[in-house]
Formats: C-alpha cells, sequence, structure tokens
C-alpha cells in the first residue's frame, strides 16, 4: 500500500518535509500545495539582494524545488479546509475551481502572511515584504528613485528594508512604536546599539512612536500615499511607505477542523498536531524541554529543521519506530548595512545580557544572555566564528558563568 | 569528492563551520577557510548537511 502525503506550503519548512519524505524512501504521491504562483524560492533575500537589485529572482529558487524528487506541486494553489475524519483537503486552484485532496498523512506548513496596516487596502505605494511578487513590486517603486521612504516597524524585516534602501542611496524615515528597537528580543542594552547602527547609517529613526494615519492624494485616477501622520503628530512625506510589523499565522483553513490552534498549530515535542498529521516552520508550536516554555520560531534555520524533523516524524509513525524530540537551538541572521547581527538561542528581554568579546562602540562584539545560572542566547555583531562556536554550549550544558568564561578565552 | 565555495555568494554565517569545523573555518578577519577542499568520504554526510544548510547555497561538491 501507497502512501499519500499532502503537504500545505512549498517554502523552506514544505520542501524540505517533501525532500526529506522523498530520500527517505516514501514511494506514494506527495502532493505540495502553495498559494504562492512561484516554485519554491528563498525569502530572506527579498528584503537584502532582491530589494538592493544586486540579485534576479532566479538566484533564490530552491534547489530542493529544482531536484527531480517527483513530487506534485500545485502552485497558486490555497488550501480552504480541512475534513480530519475523512481525511480531504479543500483546495482552490488558480482559476478558482475547488477540489478535494485525499490524503494519509498531511504537513501543515502554510506559514506565516505579513501583517497590513487597517485601511490601507489597495493604497498605491505601501507595500509588505512577504513573498517575492511583494519585494518585486517595492523594488520597482524603489528605482524610479522616490525622494523618501517610511519603514513602520524596526524588526528585522524593517530594518534590512531600511538598510537596502540606504545602499540605494535613498532617504528613509524608520517608525517604531517600541522605545528602542527589536527590544522584546534582544533587551534594551542591544537594543540601543542597534538604533545606533540606523543612526550611524543616515536613517531618520523614530522611536516609541505609532502611525496614526496615512495620508493619500490621488494621481491619474490612483489613490496613491503622500504622507505617514505619526503618533507625535509629525507628517512625513513619503512616495513609499514599507511596513514590516510582523506576520499572522496562516491557518484560517484549519479553523474547523479540529487541529488544535493557539496562534500556530499546537504539535508535541516531536511536532506531531494529529495521528498522521504533523506542523513545521513558522506555524508550528511546540513545547521546547531546552528553553522551557512553548516556542513558535519564524527562523530560516528552523523551517529547515524543522520540515525534516515533521518528515521523520511521519514515517517513524508509519513504522512504529519512536520518534525523536524537536528541540533545536534556535538561530537566526539579519544583515542591517554593513552588519551581520547573529543570534542563538532564545532569550527573554529581561535576562542578563553580559558582553564577552569586542565593544558596542565598534560594532563588533559579542553578548551572551542568561536567566540565573541557564544560558539563554548568544547574540554576535560581526562576530560570525564566536557565535558558531558558542552556540555548541547549549547542548555542553555549561552553565552562564561558565559560558562568559569560555567565551572570553576565545 | 571536492568542497567547491562560490566566495561571491559567501556571506560568512559560519553555518558550515558548526556542521564541520574541520573542514570550514571562519576567521576573525570573518572570512570562510575551506581547510581540506578534499574532505575524506567519511564526511559526506556532513559536507551535503553543509551544502543544504548554507543560507546562500555557496557551497557545492564536486565529484572529480
Amino acid at each position: 500500500m501507497t502512501t499519500t502525503t499532502v503537504i500545505v506550503g512549498a517554502s523552506l519548512a514544505g520542501i524540505n518535509a517533501a525532500r526529506t519524505l522523498r530520500l527517505q524512501g516514501q514511494l506514494g504521491p506527495i502532493v505540495v500545495v502553495d498559494a504562492d504562483p512561484e516554485r519554491p524560492y528563498d525569502r530572506p533575500p527579498l528584503s537584502k539582494q532582491i530589494l538592493t537589485g544586486e540579485w534576479e529572482p532566479e538566484k533564490i529558487f530552491l534547489p530542493a524545488g529544482k531536484e527531480d524528487l517527483n513530487l506534485d506541486f500545485r502552485l497558486g494553489t490555497r488550501a480552504k479546509a480541512l475534513d480530519l475524519s475523512s481525511r480531504q483537503i479543500i483546495l482552490e486552484g488558480p482559476t478558482g475551481a475547488v477540489e478535494t485532496s485525499s490524503f494519509d498523512s498531511l504537513v501543515i506548513a502554510s506559514g506565516a502572511s505579513a501583517r497590513r496596516l487597517p485601511d490601507t487596502a489597495g493604497i498605491a505605494g505601501v507595500h509588505v515584504v512577504r513573498t517575492l511578487a511583494d519585494s518585486l513590486a517595492l523594488r520597482a517603486e524603489l528605482d524610479a528613485g522616490p525622494s523618501r521612504v517610511v519603514v513602520i516597524g524596526a524588526g528585522f524585516i524593517g530594518a534590512e528594508v531600511a538598510s537596502s534602501c540606504r545602499k540605494r542611496g535613498l532617504d528613509v524615515t524608520l517608525v517604531e512604536a517600541l522605545p528602542l528597537p527589536l527590544e522584546r528580543v534582544i533587551g534594551t542594552e542591544m537594543g540601543q546599539v542597534c538604533a545606533q547602527v540606523h543612526i550611524e547609517n543616515g536613517v531618520d529613526l523614530r522611536l516609541g512612536t505609532g502611525v496614526l494615519q496615512i495620508e493619500t492624494s490621488s494621481v491619474d485616477g490612483v489613490e496613491r500615499v503622500r504622507a505617514v501622520v505619526l503618533s507625535d503628530g509629525t507628517v512625513v512625506e513619503a512616495e513609499v511607505v514599507v511596513v514590516g510589523i510582523g506576520v499572522t499565522v496562516n491557518t484560517q483553513w484549519l479553523e474547523s477542523s479540529g487541529i488544535a490552534l493557539d496562534d500556530g498549530v499546537v504539535c508535541d515535542n516531536t511536532l506531531l498536531a494529529a495521528p498522521g498529521v504533523v506542523a513545521a516552520g513558522d506555524i508550528a508550536r511546540y513545547p521546547s524541554e531546552r528553553f522551557g516554555r512553548v516556542l513558535r520560531v519564524e527562523h530560516w534555520e528552523t523551517a529547515i529543521a524543522g520540515g525534516e524533523a515533521a518528515a521523520r516524524r511521519l514515517l517513524a509513525e508509519a513504522s512504529g519506530e519512536t520518534p525523536a524530540v524537536f528541540d533545536p537551538i534556535p538561530w537566526f541572521w539579519s544583515d542591517q548595512y554593513d552588519r551581520k547581527i547573529q543570534l542563538a538561542g532564545r532569550p527573554m528581554p529581561t535576562d542578563e545580557c553580559r558582553i564577552v568579546h569586542g565593544t558596542t562602540a565598534e560594532f563588533r562584539f559579542v553578548a551572551l544572555y542568561g536567566d540565573g545560572d541557564r544560558l539563554t542566547g548568544v547574540l554576535g555583531m560581526n562576530r560570525p566564528r564566536h557565535v558558531v562556536q558558542l552556540r555548541a554550549l547549549f547542548d555542553e550544558g555549561v552553565t552562564f558563568s561558565e559560558a562568559c568564561e569560555r567565551a572570553a578565552a576565545l | 569528492m571536492r568542497i567547491v565555495v562560490d566566495f561571491d555568494l559567501c556571506e560568512s554565517n559560519a553555518v558550515c563551520m558548526g556542521i564541520a569545523p574541520e573542514i570550514f573555518e571562519v576567521r576573525d578577519d570573518d572570512f570562510l577557510y575551506v581547510l581540506d577542499e578534499n574532505p575524506p568520504e567519511s564526511m559526506r554526510a556532513k559536507m551535503e548537511e553543509s551544502v543544504q544548510r548554507c543560507p546562500k547555497q555557496a557551497i557545492s561538491i564536486a565529484e572529480d
């Protein structure tokens, strides 16, 4: 008997789940569904090399999507609903035609969508950056040389978009509602360093500032952004606005399915969400013993590892093997201007933060985070060697103070 | 097998160094150095993992 697997999501997590199933010997059909019409591509360059114009899209298509894995791709196709009892999924194709697809096992990797500002739909010049189409649409407007770009949200996407715009010589205003960029991820001290990096690179940074309204004007019958009204009453004129205020998970199609949802798909510590159903990537919420809490991780590497682990989970279920626990060390990087920020682990913003190498003044340093005696994070700015070496300490079970000593000796 | 790194693509995220420090080393100048361009066959799984996990798709394996 062959197994039919449906994978919802053809991005990093989905395609790696498909690849792993095939390489581990699954012979039956693997249907890979994605609302995006493009073949699988890599997202990190969307806010960087694609936006700056350094790379053409051809460079970001994922190698796994080009391998001959005998996958049944249904691109431009949206998952609409899931019926667990009959093991069927309702799909809506690019022409709007609805079909029902049966499966034995299901991988939920439908990811997340960029959050938008309310009441801005259809306003020309207002962008998000999540898909290749988003990035190319923004790039086309940047090519026209707008006099100012306002970026709303100084998280990783906003920061990288601001950086790419500055590389193109454009004037940028970066608006952040929090008192410091990334404060909820890396805490106050490191948030200050990130703020300084923007300022040093000529960005007009507005912290602790919200957005009241997008003002528009009609140009050739098209409603187009003209200015952004900030919460302090300031009006910043802008021809282009980029909104980077986070994502919402794509769980709409699961709402009446019986799959447990809580800002993501609730999984066990092996990524299993229901018998024969696994989740991976941005959408998967799993209990991490390592960090003592439930995590939903939006990192690139977690999507790869999760896709592979989810596939192996299905194979273990089929073969009766003991499934492996999914609890990797979260890790990501962000390139902003000429700085590379890397964070391994999952610190709380209130954790102690100790600089163990270099100085923040030279924007080249390593900092460790600790909660009491527990090492919770390794943050590097332009220190990739140290981050990768110190990341290994998580698996050695060293205390925070030992980790600091080891770091100083590197 | 021979390890080929496209240094125009490599941006020194050091993922490969995390997987196989005996082959890949990012030094204090932030550049990647390949310590052994012809790793032994026993390293193949780690080399393939490095190829797959490179965020820039900068590593490939040539068979010659």
